[in-house]
């Protein structure tokens, strides 16, 4: 069984006081394995992208704990944290976030110069990821020379390279259209498959059947899981395809 | 009348036997719609009755042998049907619509326990058909995976309604839906899968839920 690599332990998040006072998680549990494609659903407003926010680091909550890995996030300090979101937890958002200055590749090493890796050593890692989500040759492209796809690949190899271990996703299919959606869904299957704990955020049913678990959020509460299939061999059985 | 209308466009590229047919319509639509050679050969009896195709020349006296090929009536026919719209009036009555709407007009039931119910079996099933969209091979099984997408984009479409539906409800004075879905998620979790990451799910009972909040 594979190690849990984030843990939500009845998480609360309670923004503003008094009247104005919104309760955006309300005793959410959630944890994620490594090697798992988790989704989260749900109206807007129910929470999905706090739920992100304290997962990545970026917030913590009202109650309740977090843990990426090793770390309890809500017992670190901002350098702890900041730290943890240059190694271990990598963001992709529904717009494409690159730099434009930078080709596919500079943006894809960035993290890892940031993090102290000599410029070689992050080219050549940086490459590799690329290679990954399957933009081989298109390394030297800056952002608008790729497609909305791809563009989201690339943002995807920059989320995942170097030693991360947590990839949250917000809607990244959001800006593209079915089959550069699915084709980014394949790629964040693979991380997963790779080794990697993913946590995807939408609202498109189509999307969340490729995670191993969907979870529901509605009010800020967890409703309801649907579990992993039972297995492919039913489909035609109870299809509606009738002569 | 699709059954004749997909055999006639099969026909298009040449004359063929009944069985060609059979064969040759399934692969065309992924296996997904099995035939009974029976009707097509009913099927093809009919059509050279009204004149939409004749014995190929040189096709042997035997039934089973025999090659069919269009006539230019059945030609006209077939450029009809592929001109035109396929025409979805009157939509198709559909037995979830109706449950729903008719747990709504005699409360019949918790309106969000059925959404509940159904949009969980629904998820399932789209993580099913994804799983062998996933598995075809885009150049090979190209048939098998356009018959997946559509039937992926229908599942998709009825999880968007039933979410829908359920912000209606709500907005619509159904103040307690969301409570009445709390408590059916609670008593759901008796037999829960478990807070654990990895746990094997299959076997959890999935459908334990429709009795929850029934008593309004």
């Amino acid at each position: 069984m594979s190690a849990t690599m984030l843990q939500l332990n009845a998480v609360r998040r309670v923004f503003g006081t008094g009247r104005g006072e919104t309760t955006a998680l309300d005793g959410v549990s959630l944890s994620v394995a490594a090697g798992e494609l988790v989704a989260i659903m749900g109206p807007s407003g129910s929470g999905k992208s706090t739920l992100l926010t304290l997962a990545g680091g970026l917030d913590k909550p009202t109650s309740g704990g977090v843990r990426v890995g090793d770390a309890d996030l809500v017992r670190s300090d901002a350098e702890a944290l900041a730290t943890l979101r240059r190694r271990t937890v990598g963001y992709v958002f529904q717009d494409l976030n690159l730099l434009p200055t930078l080709t596919a590749v500079e943006n894809v090493a960035v993290p890892l110069e940031l993090d102290g890796a000599s410029a070689r050593a992050a080219r050549r890692e940086a490459h590799d990821a690329l290679a990954a989500v399957g933009l081989a040759g298109l390394e030297d492209r800056f952002p608008d020379a790729l497609s909305g796809g791809e563009q989201q690949r690339t943002a995807i190899a920059r989320a995942c390279v170097g030693p991360r271990r947590l990839l949250l996703a917000d809607e990244p299919t959001g800006a593209l259209d079915s089959l550069a959606g699915e084709q980014v869904l394949g790629v964040l299957r693979e991380r997963a498959d790779a080794g990697l704990a993913v946590v995807l955020v939408t609202h498109e049913a189509r999307y969340a059947a490729w995670a191993d678990r969907v979870v529901f959020l509605r009010d800020g509460r967890a409703q309801d899981q649907a579990g992993p299939p039972a297995g492919p061999e039913t489909l035609l059985a109870d299809s509606d395809v009738t002569p | 009348m699709a059954i004749r209308n997909a055999l006639l466009a099969l026909l298009a590229d040449g004359p063929k036997h009944g069985y060609q047919l059979k064969v040759e319509f399934e692969a065309a639509t992924g296996g997904s719609w099995p035939l009974n050679i029976g009707q097509v050969y009913t099927t093809l009896q009919r059509c050279a009755r009204d004149g939409l195709v004749e014995p190929a020349e040189a096709s042997g006296s035997d039934a089973r042998q025999r090659r069919y090929q269009l006539t230019d009536a059945g030609r006209e026919v077939l450029d009809a049907w592929l001109a035109a719209p396929v025409d979805r009036d009157p939509p198709q009555r559909d037995e979830l619509a109706v449950k729903l709407l008719v747990v709504l007009a005699a409360s019949a039931a918790d309106p969000a326990v059925v959404i509940q119910a159904q949009r969980t079996a629904t998820l399932e099933r789209l993580q099913r058909l994804n799983q062998l969209a996933r598995g075809a091979d885009p150049a090979d099984d190209l048939a098998w995976l356009l018959v997946a997408d559509h039937l992926i984009f229908q599942a998709e479409a009825e999880v968007r309604w039933l979410d829908l539906c359920e912000q209606r409800l709500a907005r619509a004075g159904h103040g307690a839906v969301a409570a009445a879905a709390r408590r059916a998620v609670a008593a759901g979790r008796a037999g829960d899968r478990g807070e654990d990451a990895g746990g094997a799910a299959a076997d959890a009972p999935r459908d334990a839920q429709p009795e929850a909040g029934g008593s309004r």
